[in-house]
């Protein structure tokens, strides 16, 4: 599912038409709003926050809404509005780290198998296929069942099992695109095989692989936010959604705005994401433009 | 078909032997002592010696892999540190029903609810009913389902009091009560769900309206309804079957978020409270149940098209 046509003029051309081709479009300019004003958030979260994050104040514990604080506090008196803005910045990094890291992986993988071919490809994909059968979440919680808690093992948790979608995704384009005749023609040429792969393959394979990784970022967050909710990411009193949701909620009929505040700003990200996610797809592969 | 049957079976297997290996080796990686786990704080260097070698530890790995394999097929899979249940019975006889039940549930909640509104949505394309189905995709499908969850306790379940807000109780033992107690759980799970079941409903029947054969079936003069349900959704399913084995991963990473938030007793919340409680034996039963759940699912949805596209039948390579 290679789309030559975006990539194939030249760098400078190709981004700002990738660029008008995303303005272009109302959802896509959404969510890139919305998406911005969290990276804001996230960059600035020391100016803008009142508060540190973690300051524990029990005389204001589980305020609602007001000048002093803006969203309200939590069950320790911690500042809500303020772990949100610091919340943003683990939830970014979780999702964009978390996805590189799979994308390195999986790529690298990808590549190896669509190249090699024969038996080393075969074998390789068996291990993948296998790997596969393991759901995201649960392959997550396995790894923070065997490494610890912590922002960095929830990145590495979600960065290994999105290696496996990533590299099957890759080994099918490369597959295509290594048997079109511009390939084949390099090949008898005498291009060294590293220079057919950097100069004809991965550019022809590179608007699938950013249009799968930018549909994951918010599946990375989803699920870094739900470790943390199910008490398998991060670590107390780091302020994470995922976390602020999960103390929130034996709290929700005394003090609705715990979870609330986490949870709607979660939700609002996710649809950012998912509507860049999908501007940047139609943007890329003009065939997969729904009517 | 029967070779190509054969040749999946055979592919399955494969993976299923890396499913293992891998599961085994988390058993392996896992840190602390098994068998200081198992004897408790109080025990003598022998006791320690004999369980260590009745474990089949002092063997080398392969040979060790080899007897968790064989006692894993035959069932045996091993005691829990805590409860001292039978882990077997406890993940495939108590959890895994659970998780089905409420996977079903939410499917078919989500099916009821999600193929009229894509119908409704591509009948009357472009319509407010267009726009707030595709609102309701983009939403439902952002919206994390463990907050969804919170708050439908919140309100139906704290506020109103119309449905108990935890604990599980079997449909197939009391169907009234089973479903009253599922219905919240259902409802958080099916409605990520909906949203993608009527965008792909939309879609497909979008592109069968314009078709010759709906033209002609019209033009028979049969009635709006039978032309759409009967001719239109029958090249609906395809894509709703794809879709519902894709969105596998999506499905089980819901039921746990879903059965922690609502206390359910199923297979999230075994292994979840396992990794809490480093009870690392439980996690990989838990870990193996899903990788084998995954895998027979997958392999039903392959064979289902080939009922579904007769095409795909006749090739009996």
């Amino acid at each position: 599912m290679a789309a030559d046509s975006a990539f194939a003029a030249a760098p400078a051309g190709r981004l700002a038409r990738l660029g008008r081709q995303l303005l272009g479009q109302r959802k896509a300019v959404f969510g890139l709003a919305v998406v911005l004003a969290f990276v804001l958030a996230a960059l600035f979260a020391p100016w803008l926050a009142p508060y540190p994050p973690t300051e524990q104040n029990f005389a204001d514990a589980m305020q609602g809404p007001s000048a002093a604080h803006w969203l309200g506090t939590d069950s320790f008196g911690q500042d809500i509005y303020s772990r949100l803005l610091y919340g943003a910045r683990s939830a970014l990094w979780v999702g964009f780290a978390s996805v590189a890291l799979g994308l390195a992986g999986g790529v690298a993988l990808g590549l190896l198998a669509g190249l090699r071919g024969g038996r080393s490809e075969w074998a390789l994909m068996r291990v993948v296929d296998g790997l596969l059968a393991f759901p995201e979440l649960i392959m997550a919680m396995a790894f923070m069942a065997i490494f610890g808690l912590g922002l960095s093992n929830v990145v590495y948790a979600l960065g290994l099992s999105f290696v496996g979608p990533f590299a099957r995704m890759v080994r099918a384009d490369v597959l295509q695109v290594k048997s079109r005749p511009y390939v084949e023609a390099a090949r008898l040429m005498g291009v060294p095989e590293r220079d057919i792969v950097a100069r004809h393959i991965l550019p022809n394979i590179a608007s699938p692989i950013l249009i799968q990784a930018g549909m994951r970022v918010s599946i990375a967050i989803l699920l870094g936010s739900g470790l943390s909710f199910l008490g398998l990411g991060v670590v107390p009193p780091t302020p994470d959604w995922g976390l602020m949701i999960s103390e929130g909620r034996g709290f929700i009929t005394m003090a609705p705005w715990m979870s609330g505040v986490p949870g709607l700003a979660l939700a609002l990200l996710l649809v950012g994401l998912n509507l860049f996610a999908e501007g940047l797809r139609d943007a890329l592969d003009p065939r997969l433009r729904k009517d | 078909m029967g070779k190509k049957l054969l040749a999946a079976l055979g592919q399955t297997l494969l993976v299923l032997l890396v499913v293992s290996v891998v599961s085994f080796g988390f058993l392996k990686l896992a840190p602390g002592d098994p068998v200081a786990l198992m004897l408790g704080s109080d025990y003598s260097r022998e006791s320690y010696d004999k369980l260590y070698a009745d474990l089949g530890l002092d063997r080398p790995l392969p040979a060790q892999y080899l007897q968790w394999l064989g006692r894993f097929v035959q069932g045996d899979w091993g005691t829990s540190y805590v409860s001292h249940q039978d882990i077997f019975q406890q993940a495939v006889l108590q959890a895994l029903p659970v998780t089905l039940a409420l996977a079903a549930l939410s499917l078919a909640l989500a099916l009821a609810v999600g193929i009229p509104l894509g119908v409704l949505a591509a009948v009357r394309r472009n319509s407010w009913l267009d726009m707030a189905a595709s609102a309701v995709a983009v939403g439902g499908n952002a919206f994390p389902s463990f907050y969804l969850g919170v708050v439908l306790i919140w309100i139906f379940g704290v506020s109103l009091g119309w449905f108990p807000t935890m604990g599980f109780v079997a449909p197939w033992q009391d169907l009234g009560a089973g479903l009253w107690h599922l219905a919240l759980p259902a409802v958080t799970l099916g409605a990520w769900y909906v949203g993608l079941i009527a965008a792909v409903t939309r879609s497909s029947l979008l592109e069968v309206l314009e078709q010759p054969y709906m033209a002609a079936a019209r033009a028979r003069g049969e009635p709006g309804w039978r032309v759409i349900w009967v001719h239109g959704m029958r090249n609906v399913l395809m894509p709703l079957v794809t879709v519902i084995g894709l969105q596998l991963g999506g499905m089980l990473r819901g039921a746990v978020m879903t059965e922690v938030v609502f206390t359910l007793p199923g297979l999230g919340m075994m292994i979840t409270s396992a990794v809490q409680g480093r009870e690392y034996i439980v996690v990989q039963a838990g870990i193996m149940i899903t990788a084998l759940l995954f895998i027979v699912v997958n392999f039903l949805v392959d064979q289902t098209y080939a009922v579904l596209d007769p095409r795909l039948r006749q090739h009996g390579r």
